[in-house]
């Protein structure tokens, strides 16, 4: 399927099994996907009707077991998405995370789903951008939450390190992850070409939602972009929500 | 069926080889000279294998070296992994080092391993006494020029051809094909390497499988890719580089090069930097001209 067209968006059922050659049918609540050489695991929280909700977790975190009560208010169907080397996903030998890679754990999970709105926590929130920006007409809203791995390493590299894991660590969460994850590379102007990149090719008002405390640079650098707007979760769950049952109808 | 042997003048494979494991991936290890040699590193570039300094590291270890290099991982002989990326590459230098000793050494990198050792110099200062980097210091990578929107779009088509690759990745394999057709096929990545020179690679780098030679390394690495990464970050801490510094730039541009010109790089150089550039090399400056680069390196670790 040609992706990125302009066609309406398949309206999203819930649970899902696997639709595409790439889903593993599902066990439980949890359909195994494929990303490269890693597993993913993708959890179904909640049915429902109309638009997809996807979870992103947090550095170090998994995804949750319920739907947290601020998301509680959602109508469609509610998914949580495990990064390589989190929670049930694989968990790879011998590191070599990159931001861009999770980016592609997500798309394997849009693949699945057709098109979701993104609430990312920390990391996640990073990766809801960069995957906004990415995937403009498959990402019906990105919602960006504070959680561990929001900063990242910082806007322009420090003293050249060489990351190593705790050598008792028990993964998961993979302990590459977490020491390559918190010191990424975030440039501010790297970050906006993903905003403007999701405000300019969406066909959404505001495809970003920053309901974050925290700020980092790169998150100081989108906030004044247009199409990204500052608000409460609940609302931009609503707006998104709104704009996903329309797109259903 | 008789094994077809490819030989190539000066080209000598190493004397010895081994595994080291890297956190979990294997790393095959070559080494070339007497053991008992002081040890000097050699790190290839990105989407090359050990066996391109075939030519290159026995005169180092004829004139007293012991040569150690590796294939990266996903590379010649090493594993293929989950995961690629800078950190899990300087990751697996050290690890290769750390296989040879713990005082310093010298390195020698080419391209994308001089880069990244260049970094793991800067990180492990104490553990390397000289560098010598060829046709690998940093270069103009951007267009600075192209206006926000058109950027735009530009970055749209990377990313989504990325992404639709890394959705293929899982199921790719490298396509079989003749002795002759594999060196044909690297041709494009180096057109200024002799016929020959490329038969000789096929031999190494790649493996004879029943349907004909596939090329060994990992298929879910490709060209290109994209980051947050800038060169000028690179270049910026060039000046305050820890140890001596020998760089050799090829000055032609081709396909695999990086662009590099003196006058771009020497402003950013230590002031007791050296940089030696070849008007008559493309990027591969130790296969085009083993002895001119081997003569200027022994100097320099001399």
């Amino acid at each position: 399927m040609t992706r990125g067209e302009g066609r309406p968006e398949p309206r999203v059922q819930a649970p899902h099994r696997g639709a595409r050659s790439e889903a593993q049918p599902s066990e439980g609540n949890r359909t195994k996907l494929r990303h490269n050489r890693v597993e993913l695991a993708l959890h179904s929280l909640r049915a429902g009707e109309g638009g997809a909700l996807l979870l992103l977790h947090g550095l170090g975190e998994r995804s949750p077991a319920r739907v947290p009560l601020e998301l509680a208010r959602w109508p469609g169907p509610i998914f949580a998405l495990d990064f390589t080397g989190h929670g049930e996903s694989t968990v790879p030998r011998g590191g070599g995370y990159t931001a861009e890679v999770l980016m592609g754990d997500v798309d394997a999970a849009l693949r699945h789903l057709g098109s979701a709105t993104l609430v990312g926590r920390g990391i996640g929130a990073y990766i809801a951008l960069l995957s906004a920006g990415a995937r403009p007409k498959l990402v019906r809203g990105a919602v960006l939450r504070d959680g561990p791995g929001l900063a990242g390493g910082s806007a322009r590299p420090g003293t050249p390190q060489i990351p190593m894991p705790d050598p008792n660590a028990i993964a998961p969460p993979d302990p590459f992850a977490l020491v390559e994850l918190a010191a990424d590379v975030r440039p501010p102007d790297y970050a906006t070409s993903f905003a403007r990149q999701a405000t300019h090719l969406s066909g959404l008002e505001r495809p970003i939602s920053v309901c974050t405390l925290e700020r980092p640079d790169w998150l100081r650098a989108i906030v004044e972009e247009p199409g990204v707007e500052a608000c409460e979760v609940e609302e931009a769950l609503a707006v998104y929500a709104s704009r996903a049952s329309q797109e259903s109808r | 069926m008789s094994e077809e042997v490819v030989t190539y003048p000066g080209a000598r494979r190493p004397d010895r080889s081994r595994r080291v494991a890297s956190h979990g991936v294997g790393i095959s290890v070559y080494e070339w000279g007497s053991p008992e040699s002081p040890p000097v590193l050699l790190a290839h570039g990105g989407f090359d294998f050990a066996g391109t300094f075939d030519t290159f590291a026995p005169l180092l270890a004829d004139a007293g070296w012991r040569v150690v290099s590796w294939d990266h991982r996903g590379h010649g002989d090493s594993d293929h992994a989950a995961l690629y990326s800078w950190q899990a590459d300087l990751r697996d230098a050290l690890a290769v080092m750390d296989s040879v000793s713990h005082e310093p050494m010298p390195i020698v990198g080419h391209s994308k391993g001089g880069g990244v050792c260049m970094q793991l110099t800067e990180a492990r200062p104490h553990r390397v006494s000289r560098f010598a980097n060829l046709d690998g210091m940093p270069g103009k990578w951007r267009h600075p020029d192209v206006a926000d929107h058109e950027r735009t779009k530009m970055l749209d088509s990377e990313l989504s051809n990325w992404l639709d690759w890394r959705a293929r990745a899982g199921t790719l394999a490298r396509k079989p094909g003749t002795l002759d057709e594999l060196a044909e096929r690297r041709g494009r990545m180096n057109p200024r390497l002799s016929r020959e020179w490329l038969r000789y690679l096929v031999t190494i780098g790649a493996r004879r499988d029943a349907d004909g030679w596939r090329w060994k390394i990992d298929p879910s690495m490709r060209f290109g890719g994209f980051g947050p990464w800038k060169p000028d970050w690179a270049l910026e801490r060039m000046r305050g580089f820890p140890v001596p510094l020998l760089a050799i730039l090829g000055l032609i541009e081709e396909e695999m090069g990086w662009g590099t010109t003196p006058e771009y790089l020497v402003p950013y150089m230590p002031r007791d930097a050296r940089v030696v550039a070849f008007e008559d090399s493309g990027h591969f400056v130790h296969i085009e001209h083993p002895r001119r680069v081997a003569d200027l390196v022994l100097e320099f670790l001399s």
